[in-house]
């Protein structure tokens, strides 16, 4: 398993509600998404699969590119993929609207 | 109606019903439930989540794999307990099982003020998680007692849909149940096969023989030998309608679990030595039923 944390503090909007999606089932993640303390984006992703650090930056880095919410985000990942993860951040934000 | 016809009829039927298997726990919650909604108690985001699996190098899940959802059955208050399969094959460890254990003692409390809450738990559950071994265990023999305790006021009624079906210390709990409702494809037993088949070798039990397995521990022969009480389709509808029925027959004076004789009489007859023949331990076991 490995911890990792990322922060966004250009992702500034804020958001007004919470949004849980997904499940820590194999190939699968849980997304639990929520208006951030501090008015910043911050995120953190425990994982079962070790030294995918990159690909999670470039993922996040990634959806942050589009999106600009204050939130904080925790993600509890089971071996999904780049894409699932993408689908379910995207799902997340979808819940929020 | 011609045989074709009929046939149609059966395969749109098939076709538009709405798969409980397929959704997940909250879902299946939500559809037991009077218009599909309810209300998470402690949810994921109360972080109630297992304290030792991170300690073992294991991703949690925050609400550890248990939904509680309240709303209504029928009008009257009710809580569903869903086990969601897909985390850690709904095992149960210290928080998922206290849980269940205490939100069924909250309603025994409740129902002695006079307050009725109708409980439904969903099972799919391995059983024990492994990992958090003897917490897992005392939470489970929590459960039963509580389930014990409580369907003497209000029917417990429990649900096996599949597809990891409900094992070990568990199985235990479901069948303590004032009502077991199965679909076809659930199985219920207190080893799972592929235990049986590690411990004892391939002669006693082949794990990958599919048609063998389910004839033996199934919704469909479970039903059939008096070891649950109602066969379903995997249709949420007609089990959401199955639950209800289940609650209008009220509470069991004479449990499964409280006719030992019965189910002595019966093992003593089994002769364990023989291979197992389902039909004919249906024939035996719904003697006297």
């Amino acid at each position: 398993m490995e911890i990792l944390k990322y922060d966004y503090p250009s992702a500034k909007s804020p958001i007004s509600k919470k949004v849980h999606v997904g499940v820590v089932g194999s190939g699968d993640l849980e997304i639990l998404l929520e208006p951030s303390k501090d008015g910043l984006a911050h995120v953190v992703i425990s994982t079962s699969v070790n030294g995918y650090g990159q690909v999670w930056q470039d993922v996040i880095d990634r959806f942050f590119s589009k999106f600009d919410g204050a939130a904080a985000i925790e993600i509890n990942d089971f071996g999904a993929t780049p894409g699932m993860v993408a689908l379910r951040l995207q799902q997340a934000v979808e819940k929020l609207k | 109606m011609s045989i074709n016809q009929q046939s149609y009829a059966a395969t749109e039927k098939f076709l538009t019903r709405k798969s409980f298997i397929e959704m997940d726990a909250l879902g299946r919650a939500a559809s037991i439930l009077d218009g599909g909604k309810g209300r998470v108690l402690l949810g994921p985001f109360d972080r109630i989540h297992s304290p030792w699996l991170a300690m073992q190098e294991i991703v949690i899940q925050e609400d550890d794999g248990v939904i509680l959802l309240k709303g209504t059955i029928d009008g009257k208050p009710a809580l569903v307990i869903s086990i969601e399969s897909a985390f850690q094959g709904g095992s149960m460890g210290e928080v998922s099982g206290a849980k269940i254990a205490a939100s069924l003692e909250l309603i025994l409390a409740e129902h002695t003020k006079g307050r009725e809450t109708r409980p439904v738990i969903l099972f799919e559950s391995g059983g024990v998680r492994l990992q958090e071994a003897n917490l897992g265990l005392a939470v489970i023999a929590e459960i039963h007692s509580a389930i014990v305790a409580l369907r003497n006021k209000i029917p417990v009624v429990g649900v096996i849909a599949g597809m990891v079906g409900c094992f070990g210390g568990m199985s235990l709990a479901a069948s303590l149940c004032s009502y077991l409702i199965m679909t076809r494809q659930a199985r219920l037993g207190m080893n799972g096969p592929e235990v049986i088949e590690q411990e004892a070798g391939i002669e006693e039990l082949d794990s990958s023989d599919r048609s063998l397995i389910w004839s033996l521990i199934g919704g469909e022969q479970r039903v059939a030998i008096g070891q649950a009480d109602v066969l379903v389709e995997d249709d949420a509808d007609e089990i959401a309608a199955a639950v209800r029925r289940s609650f209008n027959n009220g509470v069991v004076s004479q449990p499964r679990s409280a006719r030992v004789d019965e189910y002595l009489a019966k093992l003593n007859e089994y002769d364990p030595a023989r291979a197992a023949d389902p039909i004919a331990l249906r024939a035996a076991w719904k003697k006297g039923d």
